[in-house]
């Protein structure tokens, strides 16, 4: 029952990440490389009618987390204190700077919401790859000092960052080098992948453009995904012993690095979608690798005292989480047909759906 | 033991004095119960501002809508393009305020959520599943696909972004059910509750009066702002045939919502809070001592908890009695029966919150019988003074609700879950009171600004009006 609701989870955390993951792409093109009214008008046309459901996924992966792993979700969430809640007020940002923008016309009133639509949108990825960063390199569980926990072994607390920004200090931070690396890791990956999304969905002047910018992007994101592999050695000794136990588990980084090769073919794809096929891919790869290389952990100790918090240590208890799995299958059902429809209905190139227009 | 039941009975108003007027310094943990109390406070109030309407809204878009398919008048169908303009606006306000409630659970409330997560977490989940999906998905379908979709499926998703807001009501009194009235549960050794009984949640007692009694006064906010911008158009003598329209909506679904808020729902709940916690009930009515021979009904006074007593108190003899159990001299016990460390933390509080929802919705009952009076003799639309106060009658029904609420949550105080978890048992052990007031001054600046930015939107489309149809 704990793998499946397990499975269940990081489903959809990585449904989010590809949907909502454009969105915040979407953003960051907006806020670097749309420069006339057009080319916004194209990308809040293009993500317009999706943002909202796609954010969704957000709140019901953090449902699915507090019913099927309380502890897991009151650690985390009460230890992440302070991001958390700068991601909830950026998220806040986000929509009311998508949502007001065509409120009114007036050349002050649109800068501003562009540009907090556009900085939520950098800010938020940064975020979300910090947050991926601190996952994988543990914290303190139970806030051990010279051997001795403060809280409950799962408790913990993390400030923005200590002084000196490294991830082997006893008093970790949010921030770190290591995190922040993942953050910018995540910036370009989103940038990538929102582009694409905007090339699919639009025929706007901008796509040529941004399939340049995709083609060049693509060489920093490889940099930075080989020096984070060889960062990874620091952190985990041996980020490997999952993948040498279970070879089929290889198949997740292949499926990155298929994505990310398949992007430098950004320029000559015959179809506007495959661009956003091999973004979807890489994410999906990087987020499965990086699940798979710390499994059965949610969250790692960075102490001797205390245990990893994993998913038998975490999951609640057993009538409650085989009960769920009805309400979810059916639910499951419900929220395909909903998409199917959505998605049907703004099928194709979005130029004139007139988002936001009053 | 007189020192404890003091320190009790003062707890809640002690901390905040000590903190605001007297400088100070309560013990670590009671500074952080504060702060993350205060937050919590603070955003729900804030967030259901807006669903309230949503919530009402969504069913008198969905009637004009259908009255449009029905009559074909154009009006209907232009008075419901108008009030979605002001649903999307109040919709997406709803949601950017309503992601906040689900991770407080998690970042200020991590006791609580690691305890009972097992159960309040199903609830909460299904909420995410069930209703937000559907809202979202069809809310876009719903805002810009009228010429898409054609008349009839327009209809449909709008119903269907009805369904979804009502089934998120629906879900998160189930989950304020459990807490007040916990069922379906067991206790194991470590302290956690897990579920042993899945249906209990939903035939849980405390749910449908709630539910139904929080629908309705929904429905009571959306068809005050209604016939309050009809009264508004009729007063400017501007958009009379809307104004019109919206006025005799709004008073006959003003009428029914606020007659059967009060009775039958409203006293179906008081009678599960009477039956289930006494001791709120005899502090929500300011009963100190038990009365021989019946209870009388407290109309005003003003709760004095040194002398345990009411100044200024008017009150009629043993209605009290005859509306709780039907009989003029049944006993409703007061405060001195039960320990002073049951007592609702802020007793001054609750009193003032029921009162309050109570007296205003006796208003409300008044005002829309006077007006639906009025539009049967086809006379409202010049009643004068009548659109005056249903213009000036708009804050009132927030009001209302908001108290209502305050009466439910201060009335299960001291408890998280009642009877079984302290709500001060129940906050994050390691976020420091610093760390929640920054976080709590953020969130007031930043709703301070939504809130400023909704009035001038909502401000906006209504004095522009709905499109008026040229012949």
């Amino acid at each position: 029952m704990e793998l499946f609701w397990y499975i269940v989870l990081m489903c959809m955390l990585t449904v989010y990440v590809i949907l909502d993951g454009y969105d915040f792409g979407a953003g960051i093109v907006h806020l670097f490389f749309a420069k006339t009214e057009k080319d916004k008008k194209a990308i809040t046309n293009a993500i317009g009618p999706f943002w909202d459901a796609n954010e969704v996924w957000l709140i019901a992966a953090g449902g699915v987390l507090f019913f099927a792993f309380p502890t897991l979700y009151a650690a985390s969430f009460s230890g992440f204190y302070l991001p958390l809640i700068m991601i909830l007020w950026l998220l806040i940002f986000r929509a009311i700077g998508l949502e007001l923008r065509g409120q009114i016309h007036n050349k002050i009133w649109e800068t501003i919401w562009d540009k907090a639509f556009g900085i939520a949108s950098l800010l938020l990825a940064l975020f979300f790859g910090i947050a991926l960063g601190n996952v994988v390199r543990g914290v303190n569980l139970g806030m051990v000092t010279d051997g001795v926990s403060a809280h409950e072994p799962h408790y913990f607390f993390l400030p923005l960052w200590n002084p000196t920004f490294s991830p082997k200090a006893e008093h970790l931070g949010i921030i770190d080098w290591f995190t922040i690396l993942l953050g910018i890791i995540g910036v370009i990956a989103l940038t990538i992948h929102g582009a694409n999304w905007i090339i699919y969905k639009t025929n706007s002047e901008l796509n040529s453009k941004l399939k340049s910018i995709i083609f060049k992007l693509n060489f920093g994101l490889l940099a930075l995904v080989v020096l984070s592999l060889f960062i990874w050695h620091i952190i985990e000794p041996q980020p490997f012993h999952n993948f040498i136990k279970t070879p089929w588990l290889w198949v997740f980084p292949i499926i990155t690095f298929t994505g990310l090769f398949g992007l430098f073919k950004v320029r000559t794809f015959k179809k506007d979608g495959m661009g956003f096929l091999f973004s979807s891919l890489f994410l999906f790869g990087g987020i499965t690798s990086t699940v798979a290389s710390i499994f059965p952990k949610l969250l790692p100790s960075t102490n001797t005292t205390n245990p990893d918090l994993t998913i038998y240590n975490m999951a609640a208890d057993s009538y409650g989480l085989s009960i769920g799995v009805n309400w979810f299958i059916i639910a499951v059902i419900l929220v395909a047909v909903y998409f199917t429809i959505q998605y049907k209905v703004f099928k194709g190139k979005m130029d004139n759906v007139g988002y936001g227009e009053h | 033991m007189k020192k404890e039941a003091f320190f009790y009975v003062f707890q809640g108003d002690l901390i905040f004095c000590a903190v605001f007027l007297l400088g100070i310094k309560p013990t670590p943990m009671e500074d952080m119960l504060f702060y993350d109390r205060m937050q919590f406070a603070f955003t729900i109030t804030f967030h259901y501002l807006f669903p309230q309407l949503t919530m009402g809204l969504s069913l008198m878009i969905v009637w004009f809508k259908w009255k449009f398919l029905r009559t074909q008048i154009e009006n209907y169908n232009e008075a419901a393009k108008f009030w979605m303009k002001i649903f999307a606006i109040n919709f997406a306000m709803g949601v950017v305020t309503g992601i906040p409630m689900e991770f407080q659970f998690g970042t200020n409330w991590a006791k609580f959520s690691e305890l009972t997560g097992g159960i309040i977490g199903q609830t909460l989940a299904m909420e995410g599943m069930f209703s937000f999906f559907l809202e979202s998905s069809f809310l876009g379908l719903f805002l810009f696909g009228e010429k898409l979709l054609g008349h009839k499926l327009h209809f449909i998703t709008g119903f269907l972004v009805f369904l979804g807001s009502w089934a998120s009501g629906y879900l998160i009194i189930a989950t304020h059910s459990w807490m007040q009235h916990p069922v379906g549960y067991e206790i194991l050794e470590n302290g956690k509750f897990v579920l042993n009984n899945f249906g209990a949640l939903f035939s849980n007692p405390w749910l449908l009066p709630s539910y139904l009694h929080n629908q309705l006064a929904s429905i009571i906010t959306a068809a005050f702002v209604v016939s309050a911008v009809g009264a508004f158009y009729l007063l400017n003598n501007k958009h009379s045939d809307f104004g019109k329209l919206f006025l005799k909506t709004g008073v006959i679904f003003g009428l029914f919502s606020s007659v059967l808020v009060a009775f039958p729902t409203g006293d179906l709940v008081a009678k599960n809070v009477v039956k289930h916690q006494p001791v709120t009930f005899a502090a929500m009515e300011g009963i100190f001592e038990t009365e021989e021979g019946g209870s009388e009904i407290v109309l005003i006074g003003q709760p004095n908890i040194l002398e345990k007593k009411l100044d200024n108190k008017i009150a009629v003899p043993n209605i009290l009695s005859f509306l709780t159990y039907q009989e003029w001299d049944a006993e409703i016990k007061g405060l001195n029966e039960f320990e002073p460390n049951t007592y609702p933390t802020n007793i001054p509080g609750l009193y003032y919150a029921y009162h309050i929802m109570v007296g205003l919705g006796t208003i409300f009952i008044g005002l829309m019988f006077l007006a639906a009076i009025q539009l049967f003799r086809k006379k409202l639309f010049t009643t004068k003074w009548i659109l005056w106060a249903l213009l000036f009658m708009v804050p009132f029904p927030y009001i209302a609700n908001t108290t209502g609420w305050y009466t439910a949550e201060l009335g299960r105080q001291p408890w998280l879950v009642y009877n079984l978890l302290r709500t001060s048992e129940g906050i994050s052990p390691t976020v420091s009171s610093g760390n929640t007031l920054f976080t709590l001054l953020g969130f007031i600046g930043l709703y301070l600004l939504l809130g400023l930015l909704f009035l001038i939107l909502v401000g906006k489309i209504i004095y522009k009006g709905p499109q008026t149809i040229k012949h």
